[in-house]
């Protein structure tokens, strides 16, 4: 028998035993919304209304010209609303969390695109909401922190370790801890103890049903690649799974290579890491010789992770995606790239996979078809952009 | 029968438990204390084992826990202190440690070498049972007693679960919260030692935010025993290397469990 929350050897529920009965409460009602057409009926029509779903896939034609190979389609979630894909898992589960009757929402944020997301959903429905935010992210994400405060959240700055988005989710964590009678942790990832995997892949796998049916009717055919960027892993997953049986398409996964793997300073789990726990479940994890959680190292906040979703560990060992790394300086080339092209400016964490695409795309035929997941939107990271480049605002 | 298990048949004795962070402020100091603990009244001692991301911990043993890091502390010179220790305590020695460093170390080298070194045994607070086969069948080889815990959120049925599974002792978590100092215990924690007493006969003993003896009179009144430790952080810290304000509290807790 497959074990409870397991993605082979990975995954599980290592969480301290307060958590325990919440972590089953939370797995019930979960497997009961996913039966229940009223939620299900609901979900869909804010993803609608509200978010402005389905999301665009988009021929990217200037960057297909460009890169003067493969055909090269943007799945656009930079559209969606909060400029990121990471308000369809907010979304779903603001509405579980409302639905159970929690009264005050939690959730970590490291680019502040979760947090943002987390927001919106809680000011909708009516639901206070304090973020954690590393300290560090917090400087290089001003203008996420000052979007969540609008929207009536409470933004907590985290100073342990290295103040970014590993040291929020302990701090999010033990505020769950403290709180778990009333309080709902929104994760923002496929990462955490079960069912968080499940439940955030099952919220993001709207991105890969669409573009299913998008690229059906584009092409008449399924793509020969999926690109996604991961840190967590929560947009990728949610592109890759509804194409899971199809075997002939290849997922490849874009890691965060930091200043390069061979630096050390990166955030490149699945490449450079080794198989551990934290955050309550098993999988990839940067680490070093004594099991302590190394710091990482990414332009891009959101991918300043040092571990990935336990799915992913799966798909990597039994080859189902092939995973790769872009360094900061491809993910900037990448940004300016899909800017130039494209009138597109994307989020530093998606133009790792922007990078990576182009690249590939210029090794192929011009009869293959590319899919990039464009996860975000890089308003938010324009300050760091000019300050790299070395432009004055 | 191993040293936890003869501790918990003395009659008429509340069994008084410290924790120390291994390595904080250095490992001379934890050599020092624990010999210093044991002569003062504790009748088990705790040694944790630092972790980068201790998630079920507050700031104080956080920041112990970072201090050891910075001095080197892992795995092995770990059970190295421990083994030195047991050459000079007689008391039960148990590991407190997040899962990540013992799994990295090796969970069956881990469990032999803690045997080896005199250890008696383990609590991992983010090993529930649900993950622990492995770790339960490597400790329960060598004899070492894997302690779960429970919580006052844990509902009747995860009380019977671990009730099952916990070897030596249950370690009851006081409150629904990290660990660290505070100035009341909850008003239900007298109903969540008695739902868990209604149960099992395990010895029970009660842990976080327990820091004067006062407080661990009150508990030691309804459950087997009391564990302290943010609270001997906190004065191992104040001492800057002179413990006798420890040892005052220590026997001052012993003292108020005796009384």
């Amino acid at each position: 028998m497959k074990k409870r929350g397991y993605y082979g050897e990975y995954g599980g529920i290592f969480v301290p035993e307060v958590l325990l009965p919440a972590i089953n409460e939370l797995e019930a009602a979960f497997l009961e919304i996913q039966q229940d057409r009223q939620f299900q009926e609901e979900l869909r029509r804010l993803a609608e209304e509200w978010v402005g779903r389905p999301t665009a896939l988009h021929f990217a034609r200037q960057l297909t010209e460009h890169c003067g190979g493969a055909r090269i389609y943007l799945k656009r979630e930079d559209l969606a609303h909060t400029g990121a894909h990471k308000i369809n898992n907010a979304l779903g589960q603001g509405l579980l969390a409302k639905r159970m009757g929690k009264k005050r929402i939690i959730a970590e944020t490291g680019a502040g695109q979760h947090g943002v997301a987390t927001a919106a959903v809680c000011a909708m429905l009516g639901m206070p909401c304090v973020v954690y935010m590393g300290e560090e992210d917090i400087r290089r994400q001003a203008i996420n922190v000052f979007r969540m405060k609008l929207m009536g959240t409470e933004v907590r700055p985290v100073s342990s370790g290295s103040k970014t988005l590993k040291d929020a989710v302990n701090e999010a964590i033990r505020d769950w801890v403290t709180n778990v009678r009333d309080t709902y942790y929104l994760l923002g990832s496929v990462v955490g103890p079960h069912p968080y995997p499940l439940m955030v892949r099952e919220f993001q796998s709207v991105i890969g049903q669409e573009a299913r049916e998008q690229i059906l009717s584009a092409e008449e055919r399924l793509p020969d690649y999926i690109v996604a960027c991961v840190g967590g892993g929560s947009n990728a997953i949610g592109i890759f799974h509804p194409f899971y049986e199809d075997k002939e398409v290849q997922f490849i996964g874009v890691e965060a290579g930091g200043e390069g793997l061979a630096s050390g300073k990166h955030a490149a789990s699945l490449l450079g890491g080794r198989v551990g726990i934290l955050h309550g479940s098993r999988s990839y994890l940067l680490q070093d010789d004594d099991g302590q959680i190394k710091e990482t190292h990414s332009i891009s906040a959101g991918l300043d992770y040092p571990g990935v979703g336990p799915e992913h560990s799966f798909y990597k060992d039994s080859g189902r995606a092939h995973y790769v790394s872009v360094d900061d300086q491809g993910a900037l080339e990448g940004f300016q790239l899909l800017s130039r092209v494209e009138g597109i400016i994307p989020a530093l964490e998606s133009a790792h996979a922007i990078a990576y695409a182009a690249e590939l795309a210029g090794t192929l035929e011009k009869d293959k078809i590319i899919v990039v997941n464009l996860s975000g939107r890089g308003d938010k990271d324009i300050d760091t952009v000019a300050r790299v480049l070395g432009v004055q605002l | 029968m191993n040293r936890i298990d003869t501790l918990f048949l003395r009659k008429n004795h509340k069994t008084l438990v410290a924790y120390i962070t291994v390595g904080y402020p250095d490992i001379a100091a934890t050599r020092e204390i624990v010999p210093l603990l044991a002569a003062s009244g504790c009748d088990m001692v705790e040694l944790g084992i630092p972790f980068s991301d201790p998630l079920a911990d507050g700031i104080t043993i956080q920041q112990a826990s970072y201090r050891a890091l910075q001095n080197g502390v892992n795995v092995p010179l770990c059970l190295e202190t421990a083994a030195e220790l047991r050459e000079k305590v007689t008391i039960p020695l148990v590991f407190m440690g997040y899962f990540n460093p013992v799994y990295h170390y090796g969970v069956a080298n881990f469990c032999r070498e803690c045997r080896q070194m005199g250890v008696d045994g383990l609590i991992i607070p983010d090993l529930p049972p649900e993950e622990g086969d492995n770790m339960e069948i490597s400790a329960k080889q060598e004899g070492l007693d894997l302690v779960y815990l429970l919580a006052p959120s844990s509902t009747d049925e995860r009380i019977r679960l671990v009730a099952e599974r916990s070897q030596g002792f249950i370690y009851l978590v006081s409150v629904t919260g990290v660990t660290g100092a505070r100035a009341s215990l909850p008003a239900e924690l007298g109903t969540f030692v008695s739902r868990v007493r209604k149960i099992t006969d395990k010895p029970l003993c009660v842990g976080f935010g327990i820091s004067t003896p006062e407080q661990a009179q009150n508990v030691a009144s309804i459950a087997d025993g009391v564990i302290v430790g943010s609270q001997i952080i906190r004065l191992i810290e104040e001492g800057k290397g002179d413990y006798d304000n420890l040892q005052t509290f220590v026997c001052n807790l012993r003292t108020a469990l005796d009384s």
